[in-house]
């Protein structure tokens, strides 16, 4: 697959909205002018991400099962996108991200354990009790408090990144939808200002291939892709095999060099496959079968480590020690959060702070009512 | 009769306005072949065919918006948004379009359609799985609003709403989906099989929307109330033993005026009781309209206890949620008024 100038006109690859990048091949070779020349450690480094993110999300899974939290949202088999892309990046770039993007803030840096208090909602909740579990929120972390309302923050994005332009800023800022939701008015409100307005902005649509019990053709309508929808707005929109760390590496380089030198929005579908449920509420079985053995583009994680160990980066030893230290860190991180109670076990902040915040400056209608809660 | 939870009795009234009427379609997001995320379209595509029931996009504008449409053409959709909180996308096209379509071209085009939605807290649903925005509906000219307390109700004021000439939305908070939850969230729930309405006739009924149910006669007071709060206000009154009526609304537009104000004459005080925010809420419109009608009547102020004017919090819902302590209180005040 070719890979286009920076300022390659819209119309002269517009058929990449049809095909796949790809850079890592069958037997785990980086191939072709995409492949994104990262030293090994960085490679490492995105191995050792992915697998801690999948280690994150078994763990919250554990902690569903033992009754310790309300509700969990895992993306197994899509750990590559956020946790590329968000290396690809820059720190001051901002992420919009839906329910699905942890990868964005494990890869960040963010601590693990600011995320569990959150998921328990306990006396250290970052977010105070307020949010169900997953909808993190971390501005110094680059990434946008998530809404349980789909599609919204598409449309943000754009408006973040016009803002920046408009101030002459150099950070840009990263939309992230999942394909079921680009149905929503405000995906498409968001491709026409993104186009109008030539924003710096990176669209990406996550096809995982389900909307909750929904197949994708649903989103897709007659097309045959959903890049397919920055085509009638010209934006250079491509398709990219999610489960290709290079892949995802690369081309969301290429869409930030974009965006940074002033060349406007870029649209990425990223195909891959969401291999659990959808949420804890939520059981696949009545829907569909097992796919995730059948599903072409295999697991991010297994290809990765397959590169590695191709190419010599990695070796047995050292990649069991990555997955005992992933283990370690979450257990730990699970353990003091665990410290600090959960709205499971009942221990979580005062509730009268549920007034705060909900206006810069507490009017009197609300002091009252929070006179009248006790704790 | 038939023992069933208020998701089977929907499901029922599905069926029924189905089989009665070919122009009933039933639509949503993942409504069709898995039936619904609270499963109250389960076996509808599998009985009805795919072309009667079906998935949309996820797109609530879309299906407002198409489901306008269809009854302009002389269909009668029944269509479901997956949560309440995620109406927003189709605000404009119940607030701008259906509500007014009637009116606006002198009659010459309306809009029979049901919107179905599931409402309300107490399912550590946090902000965006626990609103109750009956009062966005209420204000609006054009749209009947009802919310739905129990299996039987909900069966017949359903076939009502679908068989209404008008666009109806038709509340159901799901904390009652499987039984009639009265605020104790620490024990364990009721189901309806053990609950005189959960008994549900078979086959077509309906309940004539604007019309109140007294859930519970009483002299003390009237407790104005819907939805879960129905169950909430009986097991406050069963707790300080003060003899409420309490009056379960049903229909919020049109109101069952005479109910409402029969029951305040007869007992003089007036607590008005729901679970949306107070502030500009159905509450407000009912404190105002006994007020006006019922005041030589009063012996006290009329009282309000609502959720409080904030999101609905994740961790501190029990803390928001008007529970049978906070209408107790509000009940025990209004007698010493
Ligand atoms: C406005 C709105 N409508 C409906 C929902 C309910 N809902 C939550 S997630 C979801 C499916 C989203 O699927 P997709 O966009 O493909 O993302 P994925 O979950 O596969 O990552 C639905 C319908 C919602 N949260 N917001």
């Amino acid at each position: 697959m070719r890979k286009p100038d920076l300022d390659e006109k819209v119309e002269r690859i517009a058929l990449m909205r049809k095909q796949l990048v790809r850079v890592l091949d069958d037997d785990g070779q980086a191939v072709g002018p995409w492949a994104p020349g990262l030293t090994p450690e960085q490679l490492v480094t995105g191995l050792r991400d992915m697998m801690l993110v999948r280690a994150f999300d078994a763990r919250m899974l554990r902690a569903h099962r033992q009754g310790k939290i309300s509700f969990y949202m895992q993306c197994l088999g899509e750990e590559a996108i956020a946790c590329a892309q968000q290396r690809a990046l820059r720190p001051g770039d901002m992420h919009f991200p839906t329910y699905r993007q942890q990868g964005l803030l494990i890869a960040s840096g963010y601590p693990l354990v600011e995320m569990i208090n959150q998921v328990l909602s306990n006396t250290h909740d970052p977010l105070k009790g307020r949010q169900l579990p997953v909808m993190y929120s971390s501005r110094e972390h680059g990434f946008f408090s998530i809404s349980g309302n789909l599609a919204t923050q598409y449309v943000q994005a754009v408006g973040w990144a016009m803002a920046s332009a408009l101030r002459g800023g150099t950070a840009i800022a990263s939309a992230w939808i999942g394909e079921g939701a680009t149905s929503e008015s405000d995906f498409h409100a968001a491709l026409v200002f993104a186009s109008t307005y030539q924003a710096p902005v990176i669209l990406n649509i996550v096809n995982n291939h389900w909307a909750i019990s929904t197949p994708e053709d649903f989103a897709r309508g007659a097309s045959a892709t959903f890049a397919d929808r920055g085509y009638g707005f010209s934006i250079p929109a491509l398709r990219v095999d999610g489960n290709d760390y290079l892949a995802v590496y690369a081309v969301s380089q290429w869409a930030a060099q974009r965006a940074r030198a002033n060349l406007g929005p870029t649209m990425v579908e990223w195909v891959t496959l969401r291999v659990g449920a959808h949420s804890t509420s939520d059981d696949p079985s009545g829907y569909r079968t097992d796919e995730a053995a059948r599903f072409p583009l295999g697991d991010p994680v297994d290809r990765l480590t397959r590169h590695l160990l191709v190419t010599g980066a990695l070796d047995d030893a050292r990649q069991q020690a990555l997955a005992d230290e992933v283990t370690r860190d979450v257990e730990a991180a699970f353990q003091e959060a665990d410290s600090h109670g959960s709205v499971k076990g009942g221990v979580v902040i005062s509730p009268k702070t549920m007034f705060d915040d909900v206006y810069a400056v507490l009017p009197r209608h609300l002091r009252e009512q929070r006179d009248q809660v006790e704790g | 009769m038939t023992a069933m939870t208020m998701i089977e009795a929907i499901r029922d009234a599905h069926v029924v306005a189905m089989e009665r009427d070919d122009r009933v379609v039933v639509f949503g997001e993942d409504v069709g072949y898995f039936g619904g995320v609270f499963r109250c379209t389960l076996g509808l595509q599998q009985r009805f065919g795919a072309h009667r029931c079906f998935d949309t996009p996820i797109s609530e504008a879309g299906i407002v918006g198409a489901a306008v449409g269809m009854a302009a053409y002389g269909l009668r959709p029944c269509v479901e948004i997956q949560f309440a909180d995620y109406m927003y996308p189709a605000y404009d096209q119940i607030v701008s379009e259906a509500a007014r379509l009637r009116h606006r071209s002198a009659g010459d085009f309306t809009a029979p359609l049901t919107i179905r939605m599931p409402t309300g807290g107490g399912i550590f649903g946090g902000q965006t799985h626990s609103q109750s925005p009956e009062a966005l509906f209420t204000h609006v000219a054009g749209l009947k609003t009802v919310v739905v307390s129990n299996p039987y109700d909900a069966k017949g004021l359903l076939l009502a709403a679908i068989e209404d000439d008008d666009p109806v939305i038709f509340l159901e908070p799901k904390r009652v989906y499987n039984g009639p939850f009265d605020g104790h969230h620490e024990r364990p729930i009721v189901p309806w099989s053990k609950h005189p309405l959960g008994e549900v006739p078979e086959g077509h009924y309906t309940i004539e929307l604007g019309t109140a149910r007294v859930h519970r006669a009483g002299s003390d007071l009237t407790v104005l109330t819907y939805g879960t709060l129905v169950h909430v206000a009986q097991a406050a009154a069963d707790e300080t033993g003060i003899d409420a009526e309490i009056i379960d609304l049903r229909t919020l537009v049109p109101l069952d005026l005479d109910t409402v104000l029969a029951s305040v004459i007869k007992t003089g005080r007036c607590l008005v009781v729901h679970e949306a925010t107070l502030t500009s809420g159905y509450g407000a419109e009912l404190s105002a309209t006994v007020q006006e009608r019922a005041f030589h009547h009063l012996e006290a102020p009329i009282t309000r206890v609502c959720g409080w004017d904030t999101p609905y919090p994740h961790a501190h819902e029990w803390a928001y949620f008007p529970g049978p302590d906070r209408v107790g209180r509000a009940m025990q005040a209004l007698m010493s008024a």
